[in-house]
C-alpha cells in the first residue's frame, strides 16, 4: 500500500429507499407511461438501479395539460409570497434529504460522492433558496414594468449535473410564476423522480411541476407541443440548433445553454500551483462532463514544460474508481455511448499527431471509465482543439503574447467559459474584456452560484441562468420586445 | 436660360465608401403615384458579403471606444442630421408622398431618436449589469457587451417613414458597440442613402454602419446563414419570408429579434437585445 492508497470508504446506499419502477409525474401523481419502460443503469457497475416509464406524445400532452390547468387555476392566481414559501419549503426538504440525493445522484450518474455531496446538492438547495426570495419581488428584477409569467415552460436537461440542472430550470421558472414540464436525461432520471416525491412532500399544488422521462423523441414531442410558452434547454449544440429551428416564427421564448470549448489561459507570472489546481478542476471535475470545462489549456510558451510536468504529477495523485467511495476523485463516464465518443475523439488526437499522456490508473473491470488524459503538441486545427469532447481530456497549446492568447482563446464558434491565471490584475481585466465568453473565471475555475448569471456567447446558446438575469427568460413585460430571447 | 439641375446618383454605403452595386443592377425609385425619382442600387450577395466583412473589421474598434465617446459619436449624428433637415424633408415628401409638415416631423423624430440613444450609451450597462453577491470570497460582476455584427431590416410606418424606421433600429444597435449591416426600406431607399452621407460626414468610423438598398429577399437567406453575423433584427421583415430566415439563423444560433409592428418605440430593451452578458469571477485574498 503506497501513501496514496486509502482503505475503501464507500458511502452507504442504505439511505436510499428506491422503488422497483417509477412512473411519470403528472398532475401531482405518479402515473404509468404509454411508451416502453427502460432501465437506468449505474455507470460504475452496469447494474440496473430501477426502471423508468417512457413518455410518448400522448403522455407529454397530458403533462402539458396538467401544467396548463395548474397555471390557470392555481399558480398564476397565487400571490408571489405564497409561491415563494413553497420554494423555501422545497429548499429545506432538499437540505434535509441531501445525503440521500447525493447517493442517488452518484449511483445514477457515476460522479464521485465527494462532488455530489459537496457541490451538486448544496447548490441545488441554494438555487431554490435564492429564487424563492425573488417570487414576491419580481417588479424589482429589472425585467420591465408589470412583469408576469409566460405560462407553461418545457424544460429539457442533460445528464452531467442531473439534479442541479433541474434546480437551474425549475427554481426560476416557478419563482416567476410559470408551471413546468421537465424531461430529465434518459441516463439520469433518478433524482428528478426523487424531486417529484419532494414536491409531494412539500404539498406543491398538483401540476405545477410535471416530470416526463424518456429519450430524444419525448423531448422532441415536448418542444413541438402547441400549448407551451417557453422552452429551456441545456445540452448539445446540434440539438439546440434543432430546437431553434423548430421554434422559428413562433412566439415561444427560448433559452439554450449549449456546448463549449473553454480556454484556460496561464501566464508566466501566475501562481503556478494554484493554476494547476484550477486546471485540474477545470477539466477533470465531473469527469470533464461539463459544458463550461476548460478543455483547452493555453500556456505561455516559456513555462509550458514546467506546467505540463507539474500537471502530470498532480494528475498521477488522482484516484479513479468507485464513485461512492469518499476518497474517489474521478468517477465513471456516464454511459457507454459517451465513453465511445470520448475514445473516438481522443484517438483522432493520436492520428492527427498530438502527443497523448494518461495518468496511470487501474481501470475497474466493470463500468465505463476513461483515465485523465493530457494531449500536448496540439495544433489549433486538431479535432481535440476544436470539438467538445465532454470527457477528461485536456488539449495543451502555447502562446507568446497576450494578444495571441486572446486570439487563440476566441478561435472557436463556442463562447461559454474561459479562465485566466495571472497575478497582474490590470492584465486580467484587459484579457477578460477581450474574451468572447459568458463566464470568465480569473484565478479560479468552475465556480457556480445561484446569484451569478451563467450562459454563453455565440454558438454556446442564449439566455442566462442564475441571478436576476435568470428570471428574464421566464417573464414578459408589457414593455418587453416580443419574442426573440 | 434655366439652369439644368444635377440629379444625385444613389449608391450603397459599405466600409465608409459609396460603391455602386458590383452587380451593376439598379432599380427605379418612384413616388407613390409612380413618377420616376431616381435609380438606386440593387445590392447583390457580394455587396452583402463586403458589408459583413466591413462591419466585422470595424466591430472590435468601435466596441473598444469608451462608452462616453460612443455617446458623443451618436450625438454627432443627430447634430449633422439637424443641419440637413431640408434635404431630408424634400426627399421624404417626394418618395413617401406626405406633407412637408409630416416629413419634417419624421426627420425631427429621427434626430430625437439619435439623441435619446446617444444618452444611453454610457448608462445602459449600469442598468443591465450588476455585481453578484456570491457565497464565497470572490469579486463577481456581470456586464453587458455588444453581441458583434447585427443585420437589420429597416421597418416601415404607415406612409413609409423610412428615415425614422432606419434610425429606430440602427441607433440601439450602435449604442452598445455593435456594428450593423442595414437593409433599407425596399422601395423607399433615398433617405437611407442620404443618411449614409450624414454618417460619412460625422464621426462614425467607416464600416460601423453599412447600408444596402434594394429588395432584401435575395440577400436575407444568405445573411441569415452567414457565420460572421451574430444577430438579426427582423424589425422590417413582416412582409418577407422571415420565418425561414429565422430558421436559417438557427444553424449558427444567432440572436433574432422578430418583426415589429410598425416602427419600434425607443427602449432600453432594444439595446439589451443585442448584447451578451459577461460574468467575471475573481478570487479575493489578502496575500
Amino acid at each position: 500500500m503506497s501513501f496514496l492508497d486509502y482503505a475503501p470508504a464507500p458511502e452507504s446506499t442504505a439511505v436510499l429507499n428506491l422503488r422497483k419502477s417509477y412512473g411519470l409525474f403528472i398532475g401531482g401523481e405518479f402515473v404509468d407511461g404509454s411508451g416502453s419502460a427502460f432501465p437506468t443503469v449505474s455507470p460504475s457497475t452496469e447494474e440496473i438501479i430501477t426502471t423508468v416509464a417512457e413518455a410518448n406524445e400522448a403522455d407529454v400532452d397530458r403533462a402539458v395539460a396538467a401544467a396548463r390547468k395548474a397555471y390557470d387555476k392555481t399558480w398564476s392566481r397565487m400571490s408571489g409570497s405564497e409561491r415563494g414559501k413553497y420554494l423555501f419549503r422545497i429548499a429545506r426538504i432538499l437540505q434535509e434529504r441531501a445525503r440521500e440525493l447525493a447517493v442517488a445522484e452518484t449511483l445514477d450518474n457515476g460522479k464521485p460522492i465527494r462532488e455530489t455531496r459537496d457541490v451538486d446538492i448544496p447548490l441545488v438547495a441554494a438555487w431554490f433558496f435564492y429564487y424563492a426570495g425573488w417570487a414576491d419581488k419580481l417588479e424589482y428584477a429589472g425585467a420591465g414594468p408589470n412583469p408576469r409569467a409566460l405560462g407553461v415552460a418545457a424544460q429539457i436537461i442533460p445528464w452531467n449535473f442531473p439534479l442541479l440542472m433541474l434546480a437551474w430550470k425549475i427554481a426560476p421558472a416557478l419563482a416567476a410564476g410559470n408551471t413546468v414540464v421537465l424531461k430529465p436525461a434518459e441516463t439520469t432520471p433518478l433524482t428528478a423522480l426523487l424531486f417529484a416525491e419532494i414536491c409531494q412532500q412539500a404539498e406543491l399544488p398538483p401540476g405545477v411541476v410535471n416530470i416526463v422521462t424518456g429519450a430524444g423523441p419525448t423531448g422532441a414531442a415536448l418542444v413541438a407541443h402547441p400549448d407551451i410558452n417557453k422552452v429551456a434547454f441545456t445540452g448539445s449544440t446540434p440539438v439546440g440548433r434543432k430546437i431553434a429551428q423548430t421554434l422559428a416564427g413562433s412566439s415561444t421564448k427560448v433559452t439554450l445553454e449549449l456546448g463549449g470549448k473553454g480556454a484556460n489561459i496561464i501566464f508566466d507570472d501566475a501562481a503556478i500551483d494554484q493554476a494547476i489546481e484550477g486546471v485540474v478542476s477545470g477539466i477533470f471535475f465531473n469527469q470533464g462532463h461539463v459544458c463550461c470545462a476548460g478543455s483547452r489549456l493555453l500556456v505561455q510558451e516559456n513555462i509550458h514544460d514546467d506546467v505540463v510536468s507539474r500537471l502530470q504529477r498532480r494528475l498521477s495523485t488522482l484516484r479513479l474508481g468507485d464513485p461512492l467511495d469518499k476518497n474517489t476523485d474521478i468517477g465513471a463516464v456516464n454511459s457507454k455511448a459517451q465513453l465511445e465518443r470520448i475514445t473516438e475523439i481522443a484517438n483522432s488526437g493520436d492520428d492527427e499527431g498530438a502527443h497523448r499522456w494518461s495518468a496511470a490508473c487501474e481501470i475497474p473491470a466493470k463500468g465505463f471509465w476513461f483515465p485523465p488524459t493530457v494531449f500536448t503538441d496540439v495544433h489549433t486545427s486538431h479535432r481535440i482543439a476544436r470539438e467538445e469532447i465532454f470527457g477528461p481530456v485536456l488539449s495543451v497549446m502555447t502562446f507568446r503574447t497576450p494578444d495571441e492568447a486572446v486570439a487563440k482563446a476566441n478561435n472557436t464558434p463556442y463562447g461559454l467559459s474561459a479562465g485566466i491565471w495571472t497575478e497582474k490584475a490590470s492584465r486580467m481585466l484587459s484579457i477578460a474584456d477581450k474574451l468572447r465568453a459568458g463566464v470568465i473565471w480569473a484565478n479560479t475555475f468552475n465556480k457556480f452560484d445561484p446569484a451569478s448569471p451563467f450562459g454563453g456567447f455565440k454558438e454556446s446558446g442564449y439566455g442566462r441562468e442564475g441571478g436576476r438575469h435568470g428570471l428574464f427568460p421566464y417573464l414578459e413585460s408589457s414593455d418587453w420586445t416580443k419574442g426573440g430571447r | 436660360m434655366a439652369r439644368l439641375a444635377i440629379p444625385k446618383t444613389y449608391k450603397l454605403y459599405i466600409g465608409g465608401k459609396f460603391p455602386r452595386s458590383e452587380s451593376g443592377y439598379t432599380f427605379e425609385v418612384t413616388t407613390p403615384k409612380g413618377d420616376f425619382l431616381a435609380n438606386a442600387a440593387q445590392a447583390s450577395r457580394k455587396d452583402a458579403r463586403d458589408a459583413v466583412s466591413a462591419a466585422r473589421s470595424a466591430q472590435s474598434g468601435f466596441a473598444g471606444l469608451t462608452a462616453y465617446n460612443r455617446g458623443q459619436i451618436l450625438y454627432r449624428i443627430a447634430e449633422v442630421l439637424e443641419g440637413r433637415v431640408d434635404q431630408f424633408v424634400e426627399e421624404i415628401r417626394a418618395s413617401e408622398g406626405v406633407s412637408a409638415q409630416a416629413a419634417k416631423k419624421q426627420v425631427e423624430q429621427s434626430i430625437d431618436t439619435w439623441v435619446w440613444y446617444a444618452g444611453f450609451a454610457d448608462k445602459y450597462a449600469q442598468i443591465a449589469g450588476n455585481g453578484n453577491p456570491v457565497a464565497g470570497p470572490y469579486f463577481n460582476l456581470s456586464t453587458p457587451e455588444p453581441t458583434g455584427v447585427v443585420v437589420a431590416l429597416s421597418p416601415a410606418g404607415k406612409t413609409g417613414e423610412s428615415l425614422l424606421g432606419l434610425s429606430a433600429v440602427v441607433a440601439p444597435i450602435l449604442a452598445s458597440g455593435n456594428t450593423a449591416v442595414v437593409l433599407s426600406h425596399p422601395t423607399q431607399p433615398l433617405s437611407a442613402i442620404s443618411f449614409a452621407e450624414v454618417l460619412a460626414t460625422s464621426d462614425v468610423p467607416g464600416g460601423v454602419v453599412n447600408i444596402l438598398t434594394g429588395n432584401p429577399e435575395p440577400l436575407m437567406p444568405w445573411l441569415a446563414a452567414h457565420a460572421d453575423v451574430n444577430a438579426l433584427d427582423l424589425a422590417g421583415g413582416s412582409e418577407g419570408d422571415w420565418v425561414s430566415w429565422q430558421q436559417d439563423a438557427a444553424e449558427t444560433l444567432k440572436r433574432v429579434l422578430p418583426p415589429s409592428r410598425g416602427i419600434p418605440a425607443r427602449s432600453l430593451e432594444r439595446i439589451v437585445a443585442f448584447t451578451e452578458l459577461k460574468t467575471v469571477w475573481h478570487t479575493k485574498a489578502l496575500g
